[in-house]
C-alpha cells in the first residue's frame, strides 16, 4: 500500500479537460515531481489532491483510505499539507503569526478559554509560538518574525509558506513551484530543505520549473501535457523520453532560444 | 514592567472612562457617555466579525433588538429578574445566530451583506407587528434593573445617569478585555487567517465554516448585550433598536474608527454618538455635515480614524 495513491484523477472546466485520467503513487520519504509546460494542469492536480477542487472523476487514496472529495481542513488533519504557486499569505498578520497558524490543529481548543484568556489557552498558544519560532529559524526568517508579512520579499514569502506547511508535521507535502521567483542562493537553500524534509520520511510532491533541481532531487517524475500524463519514471528515463522532449524540454529549449 | 498592547489598550480605556467625567459641564454628559459605551459594545462585536474574521453583517441590530426586548418582556411574562433577562436575551441571540448563520455564512461579500440585512429587517418587523406582546411601533416599558437601589444601600448614592455611566463603562471594559483576549488567542488567529486567505486557512486545517459561525455568534452576543443595556438604561424601547439604521450605524462606527482594532471601534462609536450632539448648532445641515465627515474620513483615512492617527504619530517619532 502506497502512502498516497492517485487513481485516474480528472476535472473539466466548462468543457476544458484541465486534468484527465492521471494516476501515480508515492511512498514515505519520496520526492516525486510533476513537470509539464504552463497550463498542463499541474496546479489543478494539486488543487484536487489537497481538496480545494472536487475531482470530476477518479480516486484519491491516503494511507489506503478513500479521501476523494474530502475538504482541505480534514485532509490537513490526515497529514496532507501544501504551499501555493500564487502566494496565499495572511498579509496583515506578522510573519510569526503566519507560521503559528500552521500549528492550528495543535493550538486550537475551547473558544471560551480563548475568550477569557484562561491558562489552557495561553499554554496552547505558547507551545505553537515556540514551534513556529524554530521553524522560522529553519527557513531563515527568524529575524523577520515580528514584521508584517506583507512587507516581505517574494522569496521570503515563499519560504514562509514552506514553514507554515511544515508546521502541520505533514506526512505528504505538496510544493507548487517553491523556488519560483527566488535567486540562486535561495533556490539552493530550498533545494536542501526539501531533501532534508524528505529524509525525515515526508512524501513530497513537487512542481518546479528549475529542471536541474528537479533532475537532481526527484526519485520519480510524472510528466503532464494538456492535462494528461504522457510519461513517468526516474529522472534518467524521463529525460530520454521522446514525447517528453517534444512536449516539454523542447518548449524549454525554445524559450531559451528566445531569450 | 512593560505593558503588552492589550494591557495598554485596557489601561487607556479605563483611564478615559474614569477621568473624562471630571470635565463634564453637566450631568447630561453622563448620559451621552453611557450611550457611547453601550454603542461601543455592539461595535466591538462588529470588530470581531468584520475586523477579525472579515465577514460583513448589515443586520446586527436584530440581535440588539432581541437583547432589548428580552429585558422588556421576560420580567413581565416569565417573572425573570431583568439581570437574568439580559442573559436570556444573549442566549436567544446566540441560538438565533447559530440557526441563521449556518446557511448564510456560506455567502461572501455583498451576498452575505444582503442576507444579514434581511435577518435584521425580519426581527424589526416582528417587533413592530406583534403589538399584543411587544407593544408595536410605539414601544414598550422596560423594568428597572434594581442595581442602583442596591448600590445605594451600600452607601453610594448615584443619579440614574451617573449609575449607567459607571455600569456600562465597566461592561465596556469587560467586553474590550474579552475581544482583546480573543485577538491574540488561537481562535482569534484562525479568524484573522481566514480573513487573509480562506484557501490557505483551510489547508492548514482551519474549519472555516465553524469558525465563521463562532465569530457570528460571539458578535451577536455583543449586540444583544448592547441592546439589553440600552433598554435598561432608557427604561423604554421601540423596534427602532432592531432597525436597519441601527445596523448601519454599528458598521459605520466600526469602519470609521478602524474596524481592525477594538480601541478604534470605541473611538468611532464615540465620534458618531457625539457628532450629532455637536452639530446640532448647524440645525438643518447636521446630517449633511455628518455625511461629509464620514466621506472625508474614508477618502483620507481608509484604515479608520484611530489607526491612521496612530500611524501618523508614530511616523513622526521615527
Ligand atoms: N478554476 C479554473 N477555472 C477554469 N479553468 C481553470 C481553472 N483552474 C485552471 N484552469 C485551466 O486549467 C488548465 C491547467 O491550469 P493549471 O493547472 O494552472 O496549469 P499549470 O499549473 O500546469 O501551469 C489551464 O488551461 C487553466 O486555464
Ligand atoms: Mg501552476
Amino acid at each position: 500500500m502506497s502512502l498516497l495513491e492517485i487513481k485516474g484523477l480528472g476535472i473539466e472546466f466548462g468543457g476544458l479537460r484541465a486534468v484527465h485520467d492521471v494516476s501515480f503513487a508515492m511512498n514515505e520519504g519520496e520526492i516525486v515531481s510533476v513537470i509539464g509546460p504552463n497550463g498542463a494542469g499541474k496546479t489543478t492536480l494539486f488543487n484536487m489532491i489537497s481538496g480545494v477542487y472536487l475531482p470530476g472523476s477518479g480516486k484519491l487514496m491516503l494511507e489506503g483510505k478513500d479521501v476523494t472529495g474530502m475538504e482541505p481542513h480534514l485532509l490537513a488533519r490526515r497529514g496532507l499539507s501544501r504551499t501555493f504557486q500564487n502566494l496565499q499569505i495572511f498579509q496583515q498578520m506578522t510573519v510569526l503569526d503566519n507560521a503559528i497558524t500552521g500549528y492550528h490543529l495543535q493550538e486550537r481548543g475551547s473558544v471560551l478559554a480563548d475568550l477569557l484568556n484562561l491558562p489552557s489557552s495561553r499554554h496552547r498558544a505558547e507551545a505553537a509560538r515556540e514551534g513556529a519560532q524554530k521553524l522560522l529559524a529553519r527557513v531563515g526568517l527568524a529575524r523577520a518574525a515580528e514584521q508584517e508579512a506583507g512587507n516581505l520579499s517574494y522569496g521570503a514569502l515563499k519560504r514562509l509558506e514552506i514553514a507554515r506547511a511544515l508546521a502541520l508535521s505533514p506526512r505528504v507535502l505538496l510544493l507548487d513551484e517553491p523556488a519560483a521567483g527566488c535567486n540562486a542562493v535561495e533556490t539552493e537553500e530550498i533545494d536542501a530543505l526539501i531533501a532534508e524534509v524528505a529524509a525525515e520520511g515526508v512524501a513530497i510532491l513537487l512542481v518546479e520549473h528549475d529542471m536541474k533541481m528537479v533532475m537532481r532531487i526527484s526519485k520519480h517524475i510524472v510528466v503532464l501535457d494538456h492535462g494528461e500524463k504522457i510519461a513517468e519514471g526516474d529522472p534518467a528515463t524521463v529525460s530520454q523520453n521522446p514525447a517528453v522532449i517534444a512536449a516539454y524540454l523542447g518548449t524549454q529549449e525554445a524559450e531559451h532560444a528566445d531569450s | 514592567m512593560k505593558l503588552s498592547n492589550k494591557q495598554t489598550a485596557l489601561v487607556v480605556l479605563a483611564a478615559l472612562i474614569a477621568i473624562t467625567p471630571l470635565f463634564f459641564p453637566s450631568s447630561y454628559y453622563f448620559r451621552v457617555g453611557s450611550l457611547i459605551f453601550v454603542n461601543s459594545i455592539a461595535v466591538i462585536g462588529i470588530v470581531i466579525l468584520a475586523g477579525y474574521a472579515g465577514q460583513i453583517s448589515l443586520g446586527h441590530a436584530g440581535f440588539a433588538g432581541i437583547g432589548a426586548y428580552a429585558c422588556a418582556l421576560a420580567p413581565v411574562h416569565l417573572g425573570l429578574h431583568p439581570a437574568f433577562a439580559v442573559v436570556l436575551g444573549a442566549i436567544i441571540s446566540a441560538v438565533m445566530a447559530y440557526v441563521v448563520g449556518r446557511p448564510i455564512l456560506r455567502l461572501k461579500g455583498y451576498y452575505l451583506g444582503v442576507a444579514t440585512l434581511g435577518f435584521g429587517i425580519l426581527v424589526s418587523m416582528v417587533l413592530a407587528n406583534e403589538r399584543e406582546i411587544t407593544g408595536g411601533p410605539d414601544g414598550i416599558q422596560v423594568p428597572d434593573l434594581g442595581l442602583r437601589a442596591i448600590v445605594k444601600t451600600m452607601g453610594l448614592d448615584l443619579n440614574n445617569s451617573e449609575f449607567w455611566y459607571i455600569f456600562s463603562g465597566l461592561a465596556l471594559i469587560l467586553g474590550a478585555w474579552v475581544a482583546l483576549n480573543l485577538y491574540d488567542s488561537p481562535t482569534g488567529r484562525a479568524l484573522r487567517a481566514l480573513h487573509g486567505s480562506e484557501i490557505a486557512a483551510r489547508t492548514v486545517g482551519i474549519d472555516v465554516a465553524r469558525l465563521k459561525l463562532q465569530a457570528f455568534i460571539i458578535s451577536a452576543v455583543y449586540a444583544s448585550i448592547s441592546g439589553s443595556l440600552l433598554a435598561l438604561q432608557n427604561k423604554f424601547i421601540t423596534p427602532d433598536v432592531a432597525g436597519f439604521m441601527h445596523s448601519i450605524e454599528m458598521v459605520t462606527m466600526a469602519v470609521l474608527g478602524g474596524v481592525g482594532s477594538v480601541l478604534g471601534a470605541i473611538f468611532g462609536a464615540a465620534i458618531l454618538t457625539m457628532l450629532p450632539q455637536l452639530l446640532t448648532v448647524f440645525a438643518e445641515y447636521e446630517m449633511l455635515l455628518m455625511g461629509l465627515v464620514m466621506m472625508l474620513v474614508m477618502i483620507f483615512m481608509r484604515d479608520g480614524l484611530l489607526p491612521s492617527i496612530l500611524r501618523r504619530i508614530r511616523g513622526k517619532d521615527e
